[in-house]
């Protein structure tokens, strides 16, 4: 028995004095540490010291973004739990869950991509199936700098190897995602991977301790020095040295998740688990001060018994190291051995290093003796939270379309859009993601506006249900304005889902930005929540988890602001859910929503004109709402054969889409309008869709009692792509002009 | 038709294979944990997909020597047929159950495809349900399926008519725009000498359904059902 209320702990060999130099190197400031010294009564000792750091940085604390965080609604009838926890849960119905998380993993994906963006999808994987639920699919939002910069495609090429590498083995299928390219990622790249898994709602795990004197287990991989300070790099601004910090990056293992997985789902079927939380960031300090924190309890951790890879390591290592799949259990008494063995079935380590005390206290023990003694509460109450100053990013004066010069040439303007960079196939990098397996996928990538899985059977039966998801930002308009971009970004993602014919139920945010210690970044992110919070209100769209990953800049120069949005939605009977696919000749075409020809932040003009300016498209979320619902209710009656949101590129683009997609050409003719026919098929209006119907007009006829504008605009048919009078292109032309820019890209030796 | 799957460590692909003999069938199949010597006799041994102990190695070498695949060669060897897909395939091929070895894919990464195969003969327990000459469309998943065998083998399971299927144009043309992954010879499935062992890098088991991949490999199960019931 340790004596736990020993204080101070005992000095360890070769143990440094702490200088204002060391605490500077652990990233706290001179006030946190004063803050430190008050809670501690005492200077600390190194591994002290060291968890004060973890669980006050940036990346742990959310000290910055706490009080915007606040603002986001989080409710809704269907919310089982929301954020706070390993990952957002929402019943789906028929007694199942749909849980879900979108997790950055920038810095380490910078420096080295490969096992950057692996640990990244291994530790939102855990994050999911800590809860209970089996993953049924992964998704990815993936920001790289200009294709011209030299790291440019051996970031691509490492980072997709890296998500495939891990997600493949692990053997969940990776079905959507996003990804662009601009020159403000050159020196920082974004890389969110999101996990949806599905539990039975009266099987789902959480993170809270109860039951004084019961075990905490330790189980998964062995301890290494791997990732030491990960969240305090990860808290920081790049510069030039920032590469020497490739130590800090983990290298993840995606068979040994995958026995943990099973290990775990096969420990979550018995009766032995009280509360279980993933190792990840800050490792085994922030996982055993969560249990304990939320549980209102303390914790005794005998750190001698931690499953080591190698010797000689110390209790700083141990506890800051961000090894990666690991787990921690607390248990109920007396199940060790029935957990011990299927551990032990998986051949994983399994531990009993400490247990559960009524003291509040997280007291660390090395062979006997105290290490670290810290009062648990008040390093959470008192820890620091930032209104940090803000200024808001005004408004730009709108573009006027008629400033914008028409392409001389209609068909090669529509053949370069289609191969730019952000709109070009990514068939390149999702073809490195197995995409089929587990048999439930329904919608492949770029074959639909969300991707659809199949919910498996349930505890109560055989299930029809499809699950839809998507990721969404578009940087370029948070950056003209924040407020409207983050109301587009959540519009985006809500029609995204609605497009396939799914109710969108709720979201997960992973919001990247740069340094929030500048007033006008600060400003970006709080526009971006206000948008944010805004649409989740106004379309019942609750953030349910989420991730903030500030400090992405190097040598000052700030990312595009990105509050990528990561959302589910259900759709109750898949038979119904409709893709993108233009499959049959004949089928009407019909543009549901009002266009008004909106070119200011466009594509068109980014890409045809080289200019970036104007004001974002505006987002009425009343008539984004009235517009989505008009299109589900359409897919519901199976009028819909396909349909396709309007977004990048605008209308044209997305009929380009459509018809390659779906090898069926279409023949169009614009209406007569004031409007300019390049603003009419390159404005990146909001709120609009188009669909292929068989009844064209009946959904005309149903949309004009709804009130919503509907426009029938040409016929399916036929291997080419033409709008009467000004366009006229052969599909197999579009697809090549499609396929080829990213394959050359990544194939090319210069 | 009683059947077993085996779940090596790193299996993934075992629930998918299950759920398509579970559809065809309308019975579970039994799951062979790794570690058991000897299981229920049946009338089918498959080895499904996945990444056996990490495909540490070798794909397929490790889980090759595992006490259950002993017991699988034995009855292999006596007649007991066995289908061996993508990471199964390698295990196979590892155990000398088919000809051949699977190399890493000749441009080096992972790909995940719908692809078209060449039915090369319905003369066989799992092809009887085709025709010979038909062209199917199935997903592939693997970085390690590009085939490979020697001059001398090649030749043999040539003469001996022992490709199974091969990667082809969706016109049937066998060239090497269907082919995922330099296999030679575009092979993509081969079967043992007496026809009662196939491996195959490709996923049947993924396209069994109409709205989840199509329904081109459902008969390859239907056709193990109508010749081992």
């Amino acid at each position: 028995m340790i004596a736990e209320e020993r204080n101070p702990p005992v000095k360890l060999p070769n143990e440094p004095v702490i200088t204002p130099q060391i605490v500077a190197e652990h990233g706290l400031a001179p006030d946190e540490y004063e803050r430190l010294l008050k809670i501690m009564g005492r200077t600390p000792t190194m591994v002290e010291l060291g968890i004060f750091s973890a669980m006050w940085s940036e990346h742990c604390s959310y000290k910055s973004s706490k009080v915007w965080l606040k603002k986001l609604p989080t409710k809704a009838p269907w919310v089982i739990q929301g954020p706070g926890e390993n990952a957002g849960v929402i019943d789906i119905g028929d007694g199942q869950a749909a849980i879900f998380k979108m997790e950055s993993h920038n810095h380490p994906s910078y420096i080295e991509p490969y096992q950057g963006a692996a640990t990244g999808v291994g530790g939102i994987l855990r994050d999911v199936f800590t809860m209970g639920a089996r993953p049924v699919a992964n998704l990815n939002a993936l920001r790289f700098g200009d294709p011209k910069h030299p790291k440019t495609r051996h970031l691509v090429s490492g980072v997709v190897a890296g998500i495939g590498g891990y997600g493949n083995c692990m053997g969940i299928p990776t079905v959507g995602g996003e990804t662009n390219f601009h020159a403000a990622y050159n020196g920082n790249i974004l890389v969110n991977a999101m996990t949806v898994g599905i539990a039975p709602t009266d099987r789902i795990f959480y993170a809270a301790a109860a039951g004084v004197g019961n075990p905490l287990v330790y189980v998964g991989s062995k301890t290494g020095r791997d990732g030491i300070h990960g969240a305090t790099m990860s808290s920081t601004e790049f510069n030039e040295d920032s590469e020497s910090k490739r130590p800090t990056v983990q290298v993840g293992d995606p068979f040994v998740e995958k026995l943990l997985l099973e290990a775990c789902l096969e420990l979550m079927a018995t009766d032995a688990i009280v509360a279980i939380q993933d190792m990840g960031a800050a490792g085994l300090t922030s996982s055993s001060f969560e249990m304990a924190a939320k549980g209102g309890l303390g914790v005794v951790v005998e750190l001698d018994k931690v499953p080591m890879r190698e010797t000689g390591m110390n209790p700083y290592e141990l506890m800051l190291s961000e090894s990666q799949e690991r787990m921690l259990i607390v248990l109920k008494p007396g199940r060790e051995e029935l957990a011990r063995k299927i551990f032990e079935k998986w051949e994983l380590d399994f531990a009993v290093i400490g247990r559960l005390t009524d003291t509040e206290r997280m007291v660390l023990s090395w062979h006997g003796e105290i290490v670290g003694n810290i009062p648990i509460p008040p390093l959470v109450t008192e820890a620091p939270v930032y209104e940090r100053p803000w200024t808001l990013t005004p408004l730009p004066p709108p573009l006027d379309a008629a400033k914008v010069p028409a392409p001389k040439d209609w068909n090669a303007s529509l053949l370069a859009l289609m191969s730019c960079p952000d709109l070009a196939s990514k068939a390149w990098i999702w073809h490195q993601y197995d995409h089929r397996i587990m048999g439930n996928t329904a919608i492949n990538p770029q074959e639909g506006d969300a991707a659809l899985v199949r919910v498996p059977k349930g505890p109560h039966g055989t299930s029809h249900k499809g699950l839809a998801m998507t990721s969404d930002c578009t940087p370029r308009y948070v950056q003209a304005h924040p407020e409207t971009g983050g109301r587009q970004a959540v519009a985006e993602a809500w029609r995204n889902i609605t497009a396939t014919g799914a109710r969108p139920l709720a979201v997960t945010d992973n919001m990247n930005f740069g340094n929030p210690q500048k007033a006008e970044i600060m400003g970006q992110f709080a526009g971006a929540i206000m948008g944010m919070a805004e649409a989740c209100k106004a379309l019942d769209f609750p953030v349910v988890s989420g991730n903030v990953s500030l400090y992405n800049e190097t040598e000052g120069r700030p990312i595009l602001p990105t509050p990528t949005i990561g959302a589910v939605g259900v759709i109750d009977d898949i038979s119904k859910a409709v893709g993108s696919r233009l499959r049959e000749a004949g089928l009407g075409i019909v543009l549901i929503g009002e266009t008004k020809g909106w070119l200011g932040q466009s594509l068109y003009l980014r890409e045809a004109c080289g200019r970036e300016e104007g004001a974002p498209p505006p987002v009425d979320l009343a008539v984004e709402r009235r517009n989505g619902d008009f299109v589900r209710g359409q897919i519901d009656l199976r009028r819909i054969a396909a349909c396709h949101d309007l977004s990048d590129g605008g209308l044209l683009v997305a009929l380009a889409e459509m018809c390659i997609a779906g090898g069926t050409g279409a023949e169009i003719a614009l209406p007569t309008s004031a409007i300019p026919s390049h603003a009419f098929l390159y404005g990146e209006d909001q709120a609009r869709y188009l669909v292929a119907s068989k009844a064209p007009k009946d959904v005309i006829a149903d949309a004009e009692r709804a009130g919503v504008p509907a426009l029938l605009l040409g016929y399916a048919g036929g291997d080419a792509l033409s709008v009467k009078g000004l366009l006229s292109l052969k599909l197999s032309d579009i697809k090549a002009a499609h396929e080829a820019w990213l394959p050359a890209y990544m194939n090319a030796t210069d | 038709m009683k059947s077993a799957v085996l779940v090596f460590p790193g299996s993934n692909r075992e629930g998918d294979v299950a759920h398509a003999i579970e559809l065809v069938t309308g019975r579970k199949p039994e799951m062979v944990w790794h570690g058991a010597g000897d299981f229920e006799k049946t009338d089918l041994i498959v080895l499904p997909g996945g990444f056996s102990y990490g495909d540490y190695l070798r794909c397929g070498a490790m889980a090759a020597q595992s006490p259950v695949m002993a017991e699988v060669k034995r009855r292999a060897a006596k007649g007991v047929p066995v289908l061996a897909i993508c990471n199964g395939f390698q295990i196979a091929a590892e155990a000398g159950l088919v000809p051949g070895v699977l190399m890493r894919n000749a441009h080096l990464k992972f790909v995940c495809a719908d692809v078209h195969l060449k039915v090369e003969t319905s003369q066989s327990l799992f092809t009887n349900r085709y025709q010979a000459g038909q062209v199917i469309k199935v997903p592939v998943a693997h970085a390690e399926g590009n085939y490979f065998a020697d001059a001398d083998t090649l030749k043999r399971i040539e003469d001996r008519g022992q490709v199974a299927f091969r990667y082809c144009a969706p016109d049937g043309a066998v060239d090497g725009t269907g082919n995922p992954n330099g296999s030679i010879h575009n092979i993509a499935g081969v079967f043992n000498e007496g026809k009662t062992v196939m491996g195959l890098m490709p996923h049947p088991e993924n396209a069994t359904e109409p709205m989840f991949g199509g329904t081109d490999g459902k008969a390859l199960f239907e056709g193990l059902v109508e010749a081992l019931t």
